[in-house]
């Protein structure tokens, strides 16, 4: 990343649109988030959220317009973006067979941290995730809360510029949920980081988000602090009002069209693996 | 959530080094350490399928082997058919734990690690070598296993470290292969049964295909002929060179054994997109 481009928005999405078959799944979408803030990304099911993650972290090619992170070309500089992300995907994703220690310390080798640091860096990340004492356990002997906290620090230990965490929550119980926002919380205030997250959760965007966008069929419908789009509605509103204002419907409606059996198979799978 | 939105500190500023040649090299090897030690780690923490997969290649060795050894039905020469066979069984072992890895990157697929993966800065190539070759230590693994029994049964192998060091990189080669066609099996087909049908289908056509268990030249012609395009071939008859002093083109078999793998490599990556979408 050049010094230009640090001035530059972490995220600037400009006229991205995608399709699967015939469902266009992202439709014209315009966004910017800007370095340091976090910004949830909000919609029911089939939304586009996913896509719209998929496509910023390089993991489906970009149809149509186009996407920077921090300055660079997510089409044509591909390494040096994914280099600046750390990504915690919805299921719980680690490797049952290895150690806390060893999840983590995968992803310092797959991220160059240099050798003289990795280990030093695999413990401070464990350390910030309250992971510590259970580091060199069996991932596979690992609670659902505490997965999703290892995933967190794997996402962590190349310092990322962006944290993309796409339903970080989904399935877990409050209390995970709780442990895992504190955390997200702690270190994007203290290393100032970048957070792009999808819930369906608005009470926990509401409270984390600076900023919201929601999205409905693949559409961009409203932007804005989460305060200020409660307040054009009046005293009490509710980000789940305000969503039904834009959207003519309520969060839990209208699921998924498109990819709803996967969605289903893979919450059932993340309960599975949480036991 | 914060007050004041933060410029990125100056560790995240990194060099525009993506597109030299040294750094791709050194890249490459990194991601190949990297999967190897991982698979080496996952070995560690469970042994049990090493001791399970013990148990067929025993049984070639064991029964077909020293059967075959007293009727003496299959000419191999002045080689006690054991020994000759010990190579093939090596092969063998190494192509079941191989052909079947394919399986391993759907359990990844499906549980989001293959997904997580491909947002590292790995290139899909580096990142399907990396796989191929962890699949290629398993292999070894599993090899070293097998020399040993056919050690204890009074197979004649050389002791010499070169040429054990040779086994070694033919195993892997031969391994790196079969686990990248394998992949290749998921990207198109992207269901585990799917491929568990396939690989049990085109497991045993590769062995019987081969000089596994028979020389060459007591084929009929259209096997040979499928002999000759089957990487196994080449695999065994280097491993008996190597092991039991048979007389091969070493040249030869390392050369095919190294463009099959990078082949295999290159096939392998190109459908990993389907994988991950």
């Amino acid at each position: 990343m050049s010094a230009a481009t640090v001035t530059a928005p972490a995220v600037a999405i400009a006229g991205v649109s995608h399709r699967f078959g015939d469902h266009r799944a992202v439709d014209h979408l315009n966004l910017t988030v800007q370095p340091g803030e976090t910004l949830g990304l909000l919609g029911p099911n089939g939304a586009g959220k996913t896509t719209t993650i998929r496509l910023l972290n390089t993991l489906l090619p970009l149809q149509e317009g186009s996407i920077h992170v921090f300055g660079l070309d997510v089409r044509r500089q591909a390494m040096a973006v994914r280099r600046l992300l750390g990504y915690v995907p919805q299921q719980l994703s680690v490797e049952g067979t290895l150690s806390g220690r060893e999840n983590v310390a995968w992803f310092a080798r797959l991220f160059d941290v240099p050798r003289r640091e990795r280990a030093s860096r695999v413990a401070e990340v464990l350390e910030m995730v309250d992971l510590t004492d259970s580091a060199d356990r069996l991932a596979a002997t690992f609670s659902g809360g505490m997965v999703r906290r290892l995933e967190l620090a794997q996402a962590l230990v190349n310092r990322p510029a962006l944290l993309v965490l796409d339903e970080p929550t989904v399935g877990l119980d409050p209390v995970a949920r709780d442990s895992v926002w504190e955390r997200v919380h702690r270190m994007q205030s203290d290393h100032g980081m970048t957070v792009l997250l999808t819930t369906h959760y608005m009470e926990e965007a509401d409270t984390l988000c600076d900023h919201v966008a929601l999205m409905h069929h693949g559409r961009l419908r409203a932007l804005g602090r989460p305060a200020a789009l409660k307040a054009e509605l009046g005293p009490g509103a509710t980000l789940e009002d305000v969503f039904r204002r834009h959207t003519g419907k309520r969060l839990d409606e209208d699921g998924d069209e498109k990819g709803g059996l996967r969605n289903v198979r893979n919450t059932r799978r993340t309960a599975r693996r949480m036991g | 959530m914060s007050a004041t939105p933060a410029a990125p500190p100056a560790e995240w500023v990194e060099p525009a080094t993506d597109r030299d040649p040294r750094f791709l090299a050194r890249q490459l090897a990194s991601r190949i350490g990297t999967f190897c030690l991982v698979e080496l780690q996952k070995l560690r923490h469970d042994r049990s399928e090493l001791f399970t997969r013990m148990i067929q290649p025993v049984l070639w060795l064991v029964i077909f082997g020293e059967t075959f050894n007293r009727i003496r039905a299959i000419p191999t020469g002045s080689v006690p058919y054991l020994d000759y066979l010990a190579p093939g069984i090596i092969a063998q072992s190494a192509l079941f734990v191989s052909i079947f890895y394919g399986i391993q990157i759907i359990w990844e697929r499906d549980a989001g690690v293959l997904t997580k993966l491909l947002v590292t800065p790995t290139p899909r190539a580096a990142l399907v070598a990396g796989k191929a070759f962890a699949a290629g230590i398993r292999s070894l693994a599993q090899a070293l296993a097998v020399i040993i029994v056919a050690a204890l049964l009074g197979v004649g192998l050389t002791a010499n470290p070169l040429k054990l060091l040779g086994t070694a990189a033919l195993v892997v080669l031969g391994a790196a292969f079969f686990a990248c066609l394998s992949v290749t099996i998921a990207g198109l087909v992207l269901k585990r049964e799917r491929l568990m049908g396939i690989g049990q289908a085109i497991t045993m056509p590769l062995f019987f295909a081969s000089n596994a268990l028979y020389p060459v030249n007591v084929m009929p012609t259209w096997l040979r002929i499928v002999s000759h395009a089957n990487p196994l071939t080449y695999e065994v008859a280097g491993l008996r060179g190597l092991l039991i002093h048979q007389p091969t083109n070493l040249w030869l078999d390392f050369g095919v054994l190294l463009g099959t793998a990078i082949a295999g490599i290159c096939g392998a990556a190109s459908l990993l997109g389907r994988l991950a979408r």
